[in-house]
């Protein structure tokens, strides 16, 4: 057997790409705290910062080995054992294959997505959501729904010889998600549903205003998405090779597309193009391509992310319709965005962009593919949904989801974190001790 | 003794201030004010939300005057202050029984 050596310019940008996309999540902080109100803007962070801190821990304890093990060879589940990792300096990744980077790299890497899945539910409950209940949401919704889905989803099995086994069972049924449309984006949005209904409306909500606090902020936030998420992407090609080339250039010209869809709905809809509608339509873009980034030629990226941005601005004005505070349209965004990429992969997929992949539809090769991408994108919503709304309602009726009405109505800064994120005034400043 | 009290557009606010010191005016305070008259408010659309902003933001700047100098400051800060468009504004004055210079104890109009 011709033995494997490590690839040092592989590793290099696996490196670099976890880094990326561990920035997406400080990112996600800016743009969703810029997003609330005044009042509101350091817990919006909080709930991003938190699962930094959560699911790093778990990760190490048995996260990676729920997601990625191969002890239980079971397409649900990875294995129940303490992940540890520091037996592993020496190995390989072996993810359906053999990759020449390191498995610590690999774990590393996938641990950044596990950390900005339950961040970005956040946005569904923002300015009521008790802090204590958010955090124990995020360990227990990781445990019973990241960890497996990602291992459905990302576990290409473990390779001995000619043999693979334990593959996920989305994987194995020849699901195309190249960088998490479902495991991610679906996974989250259907939480965030299930969670702005358990927790329902906001005091206020559709009577007082709600705008955003600081358009500037949103805008940094999104400038940090989009700059991480070539490593999220691109980075899921495990290799610094010609398929990154192809998710890195298809997730910035989707971007592009969704940011022109966005904003050309609000100057027809609305007369005026907004900052928060280019923003929203850049993450829009972003979310839709990442299923489809390494089976699309770019031409199909535009259309994609076109359609995205078209699709997401007038989705997230259904909350309205249906009376659902999700506040700040995970379900419009990242559900629909991530419903559409991983539908668009059964239509624009080309096996001669990507030899791995299959032909979709538009392609000559009929709808099998967007079949399979059909179950995965139903499936995955089923259960995160399903098990995200039960979870949901045992810590609402146990130690409590929401803030008090009170400290609701007087900030959940305040309330929650005894801080505030801006000095209003010189005169209130106070003495120290 | 009389305080004029102005309301302004903030744009405004230099140019009257730089017409009052010409007119021989040494102080003045000025703060952030929001509030409406005919002008009303404005809409602003949010993901494809809209809200109504009835409170457009302004500045109140008050100068205190003795009474013979009233109606000639009253005029700088109109004239100053008009755009001719809706929203220019308000000046009205009131009578003033008391000042006090803080730093020296001095009364009445040697206080302005």
């Amino acid at each position: 057997m011709e033995e494997i050596v490590l690839n040092s310019g592989d590793t290099a940008w696996m490196l670099a790409s976890t880094a990326l996309v561990l920035l997406m999540t400080p990112g996600l902080a800016f743009f969703y705290g810029g997003m609330v109100r005044t009042k509101s803007a350091l817990n919006m962070m909080m709930m991003s910062m938190i699962t930094i801190g959560i699911v790093s821990v778990l990760w190490v304890i048995y996260g990676f080995e729920i997601a990625f093990g191969h002890t239980a060879d079971s397409p649900w589940y990875g294995g129940f054992s303490f992940s540890g990792l520091g037996g592993q300096v020496n190995e390989f990744t072996n993810n359906g294959g053999i990759y020449p980077i390191p498995l610590l790299v690999f774990a590393a890497f996938q641990l950044m997505f596990a950390i900005i899945t339950p961040a970005l539910i956040s946005g569904a409950i923002a300015d009521r959501t008790k802090f204590t209940a958010w955090a124990v949401f995020v360990a227990i919704w990781s445990t019973i729904v990241y960890f497996p889905v990602a291992h459905w989803v990302f576990a290409f099995g473990n390779k001995v010889g000619d043999t693979v086994t334990g593959t996920g069972f989305l994987a194995g049924k020849g699901l195309e998600d190249f960088a998490g449309g479902t495991a991610v984006h679906i996974n989250a949005g259907a939480a965030g549903l299930a969670l702005a209904i358990v927790l329902g409306k906001r005091v206020g909500w559709r009577k007082e205003s709600m705008r955003p606090h600081s358009l500037p902020l949103v805008l940094l936030g999104a400038a940090l998405l989009w700059f991480g998420w070539f490593g999220f992407n691109a980075g899921s090609s495990l290799a610094a090779n010609g398929i990154a080339g192809l998710a890195l250039i298809n997730t910035q010209v989707a971007t592009a597309g969704a940011l022109l869809g966005w904003i050309l709905v609000e100057k027809i809809r609305n007369g005026h193009p907004t900052t928060l509608g280019a923003a929203s339509g850049a993450i829009s873009g972003l979310v839709a391509i990442t299923p489809a980034c390494a089976f699309v030629a770019p031409w199909a990226a535009v259309v994609i992310g076109f359609i995205a941005g078209i699709l997401c601005s007038l989705a997230v004005s259904l909350k309205y319709k249906f009376g659902f505070d999700d506040s700040l349209d995970v379900v419009g965004v990242h559900l629909v965005g991530g419903v559409w990429g991983s539908l668009s992969v059964g239509f624009f997929g080309s096996q001669f962009v990507n030899s791995v992949g299959v032909d979709g539809l538009l392609y000559g090769g009929g709808s099998a593919l967007l079949a399979k991408q059909a179950l995965g994108v139903g499936v995955v919503a089923a259960y995160s949904f399903i098990v995200t709304l039960i979870l949901g309602f045992i810590i609402e009726k146990t130690i409590g989801f929401r803030v008090t009405r009170d400290v609701e109505i007087e900030g959940i800064d305040l309330g929650e974190h005894a801080e505030t994120a801006y000095e209003m005034s010189s005169s209130s400043r106070g003495g120290a001790f | 003794m009389k305080l004029i009290t102005a309301i302004l557009k903030p744009f405004k606010l230099d140019d009257v201030k730089s017409a009052l010191q010409a007119h021989g005016v040494h102080g003045m305070t000025v703060s952030e004010a929001s509030g409406f008259g005919r002008q009303r408010g404005h809409t602003e659309v949010y993901r494809g939300a809209e809200y109504t902003v009835d409170l457009v933001p302004k500045v109140r700047l008050e100068v205190l005057v003795d009474d013979s100098d009233a109606s000639s400051v009253v005029d700088v800060i109109v004239k100053a202050a008009s755009t001719g468009s809706i929203g220019d504004g308000k000046v009205w004055t009131t009578p003033v029984d008391q000042i006090v210079r803080v730093r020296t104890g001095e009364r009445g109009v040697d206080a302005i």
